[in-house]
């Protein structure tokens, strides 16, 4: 009798794993179906065109440093009062706000460093610690990271590496714990402020022939990433919806709008080997349109936005 | 019974072999996959997977002019060659690995902006093995200023 019960029990749980299972494979299925259903990526030229075909799709948005380096090489300037202050990392207590604003702060910090300005990097990792450990990302900056960067202040390679490992360890914890969906609001967190601060900096004068609004405008491609990763990790393993991804994607929908109204053109890419450096030239041209109240709208979106990520 | 309590000790080693790997991934993706890119700086991101042979992967990402970028496809043992293409949105194949003896790296410029697709293969096994192998792959990119 007992064992008979027992026996029933252990199937029970056996066909409840094997549920659970194959929940997850249609789940994975059905996502993919929803992809190919997406008429905004229809078009002819449109990179995203036979996405099905492989087995794991990744969505690489530029992370903090690369924002921080793209927005330097574009010929900003820095201006502190544009980071978010540190002294805000107790505001945060959900883990949509510790998200984006690990993120925030990382791009902060790479901003920063990349401008010498080593006393504000070592807050600013202060401040990504925080918001690391309160999303109990284990190990990702201790101690001894601090230290590292305080030792090497006049180094900026090495400050950049630290940097570099550091995002590194959270963004892989995150998606090797199941957390992929915190993992995508960091970097969405890091890319509007990089957004952010490079509207702000964009000078008053006409936006022809401006290298910062080109790179500005160019986010238009990174958006259309920002939107299908965001798909992606809308819901579990198990199919249920995640309320911050769905909630992060209502946020950005003035943010569609304002890129809406930007055109950016590319033409296909010739490809010139050099021998001497081994570095590939890949020649093409990139047609932007933006007009100054297209440009004003991105900016008063980007700014409000941000206001309410970081209060 | 006792076969039921079998099947379930192999379910539960395979969710811990299946951890354990994933932790292994993100263990060869930091220390032996980074060391492609050097001397170019890492961007932080993270992106690997377990894949079996015969089996695709997929990588979206905007390059922006003004920098210097590297790829690094890399596959753990036994999946030391993975082959990799770069694909614009014309569908024009900018690189091909197979054209380079199955290099892990590509260095290149853009002149303008663009987004590009990274396609990525485990070639098929050469059917030695009962079971195809799987391991992790996992694709980096390093930027430095032009």
């Amino acid at each position: 009798m007992q064992r008979n019960r027992l026996l029933k029990n252990t199937s029970t749980i056996l066909f409840i794993i094997l549920v659970l299972l194959f929940g997850m494979k249609c789940k994975s299925d059905k996502s993919k179906q929803k992809d190919t259903n997406m008429a905004d990526y229809l078009s002819e030229d449109d990179i995203f065109d036979d996405i099905d075909k492989a087995k794991k799709i990744f969505y690489a948005l530029p992370s903090p440093l690369e924002t921080a380096m793209i927005i330097k090489s574009a010929g900003a300037g820095y201006d502190e009062q544009l980071l978010n202050p540190t002294q805000n990392t107790s505001n945060y207590t959900t883990n949509k706000s510790l998200a984006l604003n690990l993120g925030i702060y990382t791009t902060d910090l790479s901003f920063a460093s990349l401008f010498d300005q080593t006393q504000t990097a070592v807050k600013y990792m202060e401040a990504t610690k925080k918001m690391a450990e309160d999303l109990d990302i284990t190990d990702a900056i201790d101690d001894q990271t601090i230290k590292r960067l305080e030792d090497n202040l006049n180094n900026r390679d090495v400050i950049m590496d630290i940097i570099s490992e550091t995002f590194l360890n959270s963004s892989s914890y995150l998606k090797e714990n199941d957390r992929p969906a915190v993992a995508a609001i960091v970097l969405v967190g890091g890319w509007i402020e990089g957004l952010y601060i490079a509207t702000q900096l964009v000078e008053d004068k006409p936006l022809e022939n401006n290298k910062l609004v080109d790179r500005i405008a160019e986010q238009k491609l990174s958006f259309k990433i920002v939107q299908r990763m965001l798909e992606e990790n809308k819901k579990n393993q198990t199919g249920q919806e995640n309320k911050d991804i769905t909630e992060l994607m209502q946020d950005l929908t003035g943010l569609k709008k304002a890129f809406d109204n930007i055109k950016v053109e590319t033409s296909e890419i010739k490809v010139e080997p050099d021998s001497n450096t081994n570095v590939a030239n890949l020649r093409s041209q990139t047609k932007i349109t933006i007009t100054k109240e297209a440009f004003d709208e991105l900016k008063q979106t980007v700014t409000t936005l941000r206001t309410n990520f970081v209060q | 019974m006792k076969k039921i309590l079998q099947v379930l000790f192999i379910f539960t080693l395979f969710t811990y072999v299946n951890i354990s790997v994933n932790a292994q991934c993100k263990g060869y993706a930091k220390k032996l996959c980074k060391l492609e890119l050097i001397p170019y700086i890492h961007d932080g991101n993270y992106h690997a997977a377990i894949l079996t042979e015969g089996e695709e992967a997929e990588l979206y990402k905007t390059f922006y002019s003004g920098q210097n970028y590297r790829i690094a496809v890399c596959g753990a043992d036994p999946l030391n060659v993975i082959e990799f293409q770069v694909i614009d949105a014309y569908k024009n194949v900018l690189y091909n690995n197979k054209e380079h003896n199955n290099s892990r790296i590509w260095d290149f410029k853009l002149e303008s902006s663009q987004q590009l697709k990274i396609a990525v293969k485990v070639p098929e096994g050469n059917g030695d093995s009962e079971y195809p192998a799987s391991a992790c792959v996992a694709i980096m990119f390093g930027f430095k200023e032009e």
